[in-house]
């Protein structure tokens, strides 16, 4: 069932809450030792919050717009006094003093939070092999990676866990995953979802965002998520995007570039999936055509500098003093602060994130720092301008979301440079800040889940979910 | 047409513009490495700092192409929104409970985190 299905039932009181909540506990309960797509699985607080939404419907009242709903919330995401670990050793056992407002507003609109789902290591990743609790995998097929970082939540809603799964986008965080796992994913304009609560990775890019099963089903997440959040300096004025109205339009007369710089490297049958969607797109009376976005080609590299450098940044609050680990090298405790720091840090960090770190470090060092992070920064504008002169002559771009379908473990994890390839057709859209939405698309020539990405200008969702629920409906079955 | 998949050796920008030879190519030492980690508070292990070495390098080469681009005359974009600065009235509101915050801590002492010697013995 649908997230809007299992609404309209709860509501109506054609269906309890407890029900709902107890048929996702047991899906959980059958394949996640399989499947590890929780950190945390959070049964009796779900069972007590379906109590209250029955409470409430049984009283007359309305619970909200996800009443009843299941949903994950990815493990970076802040639960007061419930567990959040970002997958990392440094903030096991760690319990937040307060409530992301994403989670906030989530069970405020009825909806019921059964668990925290496993990332990449602080989000840094492509394949949730970077978790310090175990890699996530593949519902569709076990021995793949389910991609990354928001691999657990995309793989919750696959394998029907949850209805609705919350992820963080920094770099394709949660549509490269949505579309390994077969899934809709999707990453708002830069600052449409308030990130408090939300553990910063590179904060000038990370985005909040719904994966679901269905495009209607992300459209009234974002809406419940979505609007203006004093609690964050970046939020934008004004209330979320309604997205839900516009899903039966069609996309005549909508005029979309199929980005030439995004189509080199991209696996073949993959390939095949982009231009049979082109090709959809064209016969619901779209005007279709390829255009080159230039800067795009420099995305990946700019992206790894500008990541870093911030990463390097948010980390270094990671320091052993106010929360999570802390290392004394020494037996007595008689060290200085410094060697605690260093220590800490080795010990609670992962490969990868120290990896991101030190290139972080670097890139803002004494004498490299204008000729990374700062042509960096200057190849951020020239990506803006090259996106904003394709989007005066056309709404929309279209891309693959990922260059293959899932791959198996240990494929890319030893080679960094590769696994951050996975991320090429999806970093652009979070350098200019623009709101770009993945949804499932057939199967590649391994019979594994295949996804297309649109991409918009910044506060396009209404265009960008308009045409993606078009999309979903000529999809290959 | 560059690539981001490095299959075009132009790596050129919107036209045929030859790059910069290999000065700005980065050569990264073992010794930089281990310099970076002190400024990055990370006690890393030889090991490591080996397998870095090469691991950096290798993401530097790729980013060899932004640094190689004629940006003359383009400005920095450090966000993408045109932020300014937030502003509420200064009325008391209720903040995180201390001591919530404090249990979280790996030593608290008298209201305080407690963290080991700041100071070194020279001062």
């Amino acid at each position: 069932m649908t997230a809007l299905e299992i609404a309209a039932d709860v509501r109506s009181g054609r269906r309890p809450a407890r029900e709902v909540v107890e048929s996702h506990l047991a899906a959980i309960a059958a394949r996640e030792p399989e499947l590890h797509a929780f950190n945390l699985v959070l049964a009796d607080e779900a069972l007590a919050a379906a109590a209250e939404v029955d409470r409430q419907v049984a009283a007359g009242d309305d619970p909200g717009p996800l009443a009843g709903v299941p949903v994950a919330l990815k493990d970076n995401l802040c639960t007061r006094g419930v567990p959040t670990t970002c997958s990392s050793r440094i903030l096991d056992g760690w319990r937040p003093p307060y409530d992301a407002t994403v989670v906030v507003r989530l069970r405020a609109a009825g909806a019921i939070v059964v668990g925290k789902t496993n990332m990449d290591e602080f989000a840094m990743g492509s394949s949730t092999e970077n978790s310090a609790f175990g890699p996530t995998r593949n519902p569709h097929d076990p021995s793949r990676v389910p991609g990354g970082s928001s691999g657990g939540s995309a793989a919750s809603v696959a394998a029907g866990f949850a209805a609705l799964a919350l992820g963080s986008d920094t770099g394709g965080s949660i549509r490269q995953p949505a579309a390994l796992c077969g899934v809709v994913g999707m990453k708002p304009t830069y600052g449409v979802v308030s990130r408090y609560g939300l553990v910063a990775f590179a904060s000038s890019l990370d985005q909040i965002g719904p994966l679901a099963a269905t495009v209607a089903d992300a459209a009234i997440l974002l809406e419940v998520i979505g609007g203006h959040d004093p609690l964050d300096s970046t939020s934008i004025a004004g209330p979320a995007p309604r997205v839900g109205g516009v899903l039966d339009d069609g996309v005549e007369g909508l005029r979309v570039g199929v980005v030439r710089e995004l189509t080199g490297g991209i696996d073949p049958d993959v390939a095949a999936r982009l231009a049979e969607a082109a090709t959809a797109l064209e016969a619901g009376g779209a005007k279709v055509e390829e255009v080159s976005v230039p800067a795009v080609a420099y995305g990946l590299s700019a992206y790894y500098v500008i990541a870093t450098a911030e990463a390097s940044s948010n980390l270094a609050r990671y320091d052993g003093v106010r929360y999570g680990l802390r290392v004394d090298p020494t037996v007595d405790g008689t060290g200085d602060i410094t060697a605690m720091y260093g220590a800490t840090r080795a010990a609670g960090f992962g490969a990868e994130v120290k990896r991101r770190i030190m290139l972080g470090t670097y890139a803002l060092s004494a004498g490299y720092y204008d000729a990374y992070y700062g042509q960096a920064q200057r190849v951020r504008t020239l990506i803006i301008r090259d996106l904003g002169a394709a989007y005066s002559q056309y709404d929309l771009l279209l891309s693959a979301t990922a260059p293959s379908t899932a791959f198996a473990f240990g494929a890319k994890s030893e080679n960094p440079l590769a696994m951050y390839l996975s991320d090429v057709c999806t970093i652009p859209s979070n350098l200019a800040g623009h709101p770009a939405i993945s949804v499932p698309y057939g199967t590649g020539a391994d019979g594994l889940p295949v996804g297309i990405q649109l991409l918009a200008p910044a506060l396009g969702e209404p265009v960008l979910f308009r045409a993606a629920a078009a999309l979903e409906r000529s999809a290959p079955r | 047409m560059a690539t981001p998949f490095g299959g075009d050796p132009a790596r050129s920008y919107d036209g045929p513009v030859e790059p910069a030879e290999s000065a700005t190519t980065p050569i990264l030492s073992r010794d930089e490495v281990v310099y970076v980690a002190v400024l990055a508070r990370l006690a890393l292990t030889d090991d490591e700092i080996d397998v870095f070495t090469g691991q950096l390098a290798a993401v530097l080469d790729h980013a060899a192409d932004v640094a190689a681009l004629d940006t003359a005359g383009v400005p920095p974009t450090a966000h993408p929104l045109p932020l300014v600065n937030v502003l509420r009235d200064d009325i008391v509101r209720p903040g995180l409970d201390r001591d919530e915050v404090l249990a979280a801590a790996p030593a608290a002492e008298s209201g305080r985190f407690r963290v080991p010697r700041i100071l070194g013995d020279e001062l």
